[in-house]
């Protein structure tokens, strides 16, 4: 029987029998659906995690050199979370010669960061603001522009004059229905100036990133943030290119190991984080992700099959007068095994279909309700329907073949 | 058992026991079913059952032929070697010049397909699919595209006054109706012979008598038709007898004088 037409009865037969082929279907769909949505959300994460997110949090080309690393999360031993508390932290003083060892086309910045009470002069609540200090290309680095006002002056950096940025999210916070300029916030009770609102900066997962406030560091502002003013949280060094970052983070490991005076079989006991190694935890995570990706439709599909074997047995034995008149009439063997695979392999493709266009809507339903967010793959489409088709074809394998053994006087004589 | 042929298109007794005797040699175009010493036997759980102990069988082109026999004569198993859904243990069964009984599995479904046009007694219609599909299916098998395969279903369902229910189910359709649509199948593929096995069964005498007079406008026209039976009042619609008993021939007359036998003896 030509395949066009074996495919137009294989339809047929499962129109015919919704409610039958609804279950039978189900396994493929779930598994298909969860392929779908794990695939997208991992894309999705994965899309923002790297590009976005981390982009913004450490930038391109650019390290960071910290006492300890800021973005691990999850398994440090007891052991690591100790050497790093014993760790010296950054001192101010270490700033000169690891910026006076770059090469001229690197940029730098300093930072020290915590979340401080920030009042205004009108009175209301005090508010949660992060605060930065900062010294250096901070502005250009993080590519930070402003939406009212300026940002500082170098001048101002220098001289730690009481000016700040803040972020659109804390400008809302603090001056709810003013415009900010010019007007002053308190920070540990010290006047300070607003002389800009940055850009927004959006959220992720969840977290605004607009809630902050830019100081200078060299302003008292500073004491605010760590136990001992001279200590500084962050240097963060940008290159031109990614190789030039490699070299430069060298350099500056070496300006570090001098001036903490490391013999060479001692480790480092600073840390230079990339975005790279930061983006080992969402590695880590996208791992798992991926084994649930692969977990969970495996299981789907693999209940599936099994569902898809025993239906099409069930309906072999149901339809065995039927093949018995499909023989007497002219079918061979082939034929009718053809024709069962062809239905078992479309109610694969079938359920594998119905099982993409829920697993897109579940994944678009994620990403609406909840901050995850999720990026339909195209090749995710194409493996999911090649699956359901392959399930239903492997599935089909055994009852096909015992519908085209039967022997057609025998079969002719079932009720 | 007479010697004369009266009506046209019985063969005689010489001329059978002629064409049955030379095994090996495939007989001439005009005979269409031939069988020579057809045995077939079955294992029932280690007893050996003798279905068939040697069936000489010779029906000429155009033949109405009644097989008749009581269960156990083996006329069940004889139709089905006719048939071609099943294989004799010994001897030969010539159909149309082709030696049969030594046939694969798929050249037996390639015959079952050109050769032979089934009628059943249970009908043996697809219950989910239309009139028209159903009297299409032996041609999906042969191949035909689907234009021609819709053509020659609906002149073939013309042909038996169902032109108007093409569109029906076989639940949407009397008994008549469907034996009728199964009658069309077996012709759509124009086969050597109508092989019917207890056609009117399932149905009552009024429309029984339908069917016979549709068999019999069908023989007029030249088809060959074998008609398997236990009923002598349907068996009489066929111009020869042929009776089974214990798996061979007892006797192969013409239509009279086998009804003036049965009005003296019981046979059934």
């Amino acid at each position: 029987m030509p395949i066009y037409d074996a495919i137009r009865l294989a339809l047929h037969t499962i129109l015919t029998q919704k409610l039958k082929s609804a279950f039978t279907l189900l396994g493929v769909c779930i598994g298909v659906m969860f392929l779908i949505s794990v695939v997208s959300i991992v894309e999705g994460m994965g899309r923002y995690m790297e590009d976005d997110l981390l982009g913004k949090l450490i930038g391109v080309n650019t390290f960071e050199l910290r006492s300890r690393p800021n973005i691990t999360m999850g398994d440090i031993d007891e052991a690591t979370w100790e050497s790093y508390r014993r760790r010296p932290r950054l001192d101010i003083t270490e700033v000169p010669p690891v910026v006076n060892a770059l090469p001229a086309d690197a940029k730098w910045a300093i930072t020290s960061e915590d979340n401080v009470q920030v009042s205004t002069a009108t009175g209301g609540k005090p508010r949660s603001v992060r605060v930065t200090a900062i010294d250096g290309a901070y502005f250009e680095m993080k590519k930070l522009g402003v939406t009212q006002g300026r940002i500082m002056t170098p001048q101002e950096l220098q001289r730690g004059e009481r000016v700040v940025v803040i972020g659109t999210d804390a400008a809302k916070r603090l001056f709810p229905s003013l415009s900010p300029i010019g007007r002053d916030v308190k920070l540990g009770g010290v006047p300070y100036q607003v002389i800009g609102v940055a850009e927004p900066q959006g959220s992720a997962l969840g977290i605004s990133f607009d809630n902050f406030m830019i100081a200078p560091w060299h302003s008292q502002a500073r004491r605010l943030l760590n136990s001992r003013p001279n200590i500084v949280d962050a240097v963060m060094i940008q290159s031109p290119s990614e190789m030039a970052m490699t070299e430069t983070m060298e350099t500056v490991r070496a300006s570090m190991r001098a001036l903490h005076r490391l013999r060479p079989a001692q480790k480092d006991n600073f840390s230079l984080q990339t975005a790279d190694s930061a983006l080992e935890f969402w590695n880590k995570i996208k791992g798992y992700l991926v084994l649930a990706g692969i977990a969970l439709p495996a299981i789907g599909l693999v209940v599936g099959a099994i569902v898809i074997m025993n239906i099409m047995l069930v309906a072999v034995a149901e339809r065995t007068r039927e093949i018995g008149i499909r023989k007497a009439l002219g079918a061979r063997r082939r034929d009718i095994l053809s024709q069962f695979l062809i239905e078992a392999s479309t109610l694969g493709t079938v359920g594998s279909a119905i099982g993409v266009a829920l697993g897109i809507g579940l994944a678009k339903a994620i990403s609406a309700l909840s901050p995850l967010p999720a990026s339909v793959a195209p090749w995710s489409i194409v493996v999911g329907i090649a699956l359901g088709a392959g399930v239903g074809i492997i599935s089909g394998v055994y009852p096909a073949s015992r519908a085209s053994r039967l022997d057609p006087i025998t079969a002719l004589r079932q009720e | 058992m007479t010697d004369t042929l009266d009506d046209i298109g019985i063969s005689t007794t010489g001329e059978r026991l002629a064409v049955t005797a030379t095994h090996g040699a495939a007989p001439s175009s005009d005979w269409v079913i031939v069988t020579r010493g057809l045995k077939r036997q079955y294992d029932m759980g280690g007893e050996i059952v003798r279905a068939l102990r040697g069936v000489d069988l010779a029906i000429r082109r155009n033949e109405y032929v009644a097989i008749m026999g009581p269960s156990g004569s083996g006329k069940s198993t004889l139709m089905n070697l006719i048939g071609c859904l099943d294989t004799p243990n010994d001897g030969e069964y010539w159909l149309n010049g082709m030696l049969v009984s030594e046939m694969t599995d798929d050249a037996l479904a390639h015959i079952r397909n050109k050769e032979i046009g089934f009628v059943f007694q249970t009908f043996n219609l697809l219950p989910r699919a239309s009139a028209l599909q159903n009297v299409e299916l032996p041609l999906v098998y042969a191949g035909v595209s689907s234009d021609e395969r819709k053509k020659r279903a609906s002149e073939a369902l013309d042909r038996v006054q169902l032109g108007s229910r093409m569109g029906h189910r076989p639940n949407e359709l009397s008994g008549g109706q469907r034996q009728r649509v199964a009658i069309a199948r077996a012709l759509v593929n124009r086969p050597s012979i109508l092989l019917a096995d207890e056609p009117t069964g399932n149905l009552d005498s009024q429309t029984s008598e339908e069917i016979m007079r549709v068999f019999e406008e069908l023989a007029t026209q030249g088809q060959t038709v074998v008609m398997v039976t236990h009923e002598p009042d349907i068996a009489v619609h066929a111009k020869r007898i042929i009776v089974l008993r214990d798996g061979v021939i007892a006797s192969d007359e013409k239509r009279d004088s086998y009804a003036a036998r049965i009005g003296t003896e019981r046979v059934h």
